[in-house]
């Protein structure tokens, strides 16, 4: 699924790496707990979270993630934006609460890593 | 990929939370510019990162020294102390002893050892109590 794509069904706003939007991501993990990101997600995947600490992007840099959207009208503060522009990532905030994103991104056809057999 | 090995060293201050990530992040970026292949780049991205937070959370300081040569990467994270009681645990998935503000910035949820050890090839931690902990990562590289 597109980047835009996301952007649209998630009535989100783009607040880092717009000029990026087509690009394209095969998975989603939601989590705040940044250790099971490094466990479990691979490059092909945005991850939805509700944290708003800079280790967040530092996780997300280090697993080489193209996008992380914010659930529950969450916002990142500037020096994780800051980050994010230097990391090449795109960052969009979405109002909707983890469950209801989740939900919307599934329907629409994207699915959890689930299927990669990578939790065990 | 030049012969020669490279050699990186970061200090790495106890609850220096602001500066969290700015090893892992100028490995990263060192790996990448050698041309080591991404998943080799990511597995060492995140032995370094968990490394770096555990030395800030847990530990009185230490260091991270990353050696590269044409066949391996060797992450040595060392610390000053206060050491692991009881290594056997700290290595179980889920054990933690960090803080409630360290699990608020979304650490110490008990995984950080687990993973450094699956991305790693060899895998050692050394600890003594009062006196520091070393922890050696080696990742081959291949040809």
């Amino acid at each position: 699924m597109y980047l835009y794509e996301i952007r649209d069904i998630l009535d989100a706003e783009v607040i880092a790496g717009k000029s990026r939007m087509d690009r394209e991501v095969d998975f989603a993990f939601g989590a705040d707990l940044m250790s099971d990101v490094l466990a479990f997600v691979n490059e092909r995947t945005v991850l939805l979270t509700g944290l708003t600490s800079p280790q967040v992007i530092r996780t997300a840099e280090m697993m080489d993630l193209a996008a992380i959207i914010y659930v529950r009208g969450k916002r990142p503060d500037a020096a994780s934006l800051e980050l994010a522009e230097e990391n090449g990532m795109t960052i969009m905030c979405t109002p909707y609460t983890l469950y209801t994103t989740s939900g919307i991104l599934y329907n629409a056809g994207l699915k959890g890593i689930d299927e990669l057999g990578v939790i065990k | 990929m030049s012969q020669d090995m490279v050699s990186l060293n970061y200090r790495v201050n106890a609850e220096d939370f602001a500066k969290a990530g700015d090893a892992s992040s100028n490995t990263k970026k060192v790996l990448k510019k050698l041309g080591i292949p991404s998943d080799i780049t990511r597995r060492a991205a995140v032995v370094t990162y968990e490394a770096e937070m555990n030395i800030i959370i847990h530990s009185n300081g230490g260091e991270i020294i990353v050696n590269i040569d044409t066949t391996k990467i060797q992450i040595i994270a060392k610390d000053y102390g206060p050491g692991i009681p009881d290594i056997d645990k700290a290595m179980e998935k889920g054990y933690s002893t960090a803080s409630d503000h360290v699990r608020e910035m979304g650490f110490g949820a008990g995984m950080g050892l687990p993973n450094m050890k699956r991305c790693s090839d060899e895998f050692k931690i050394e600890s003594e109590m009062g006196k520091g902990t070393t922890v050696t990562s080696i990742i081959h590289i291949p040809n």
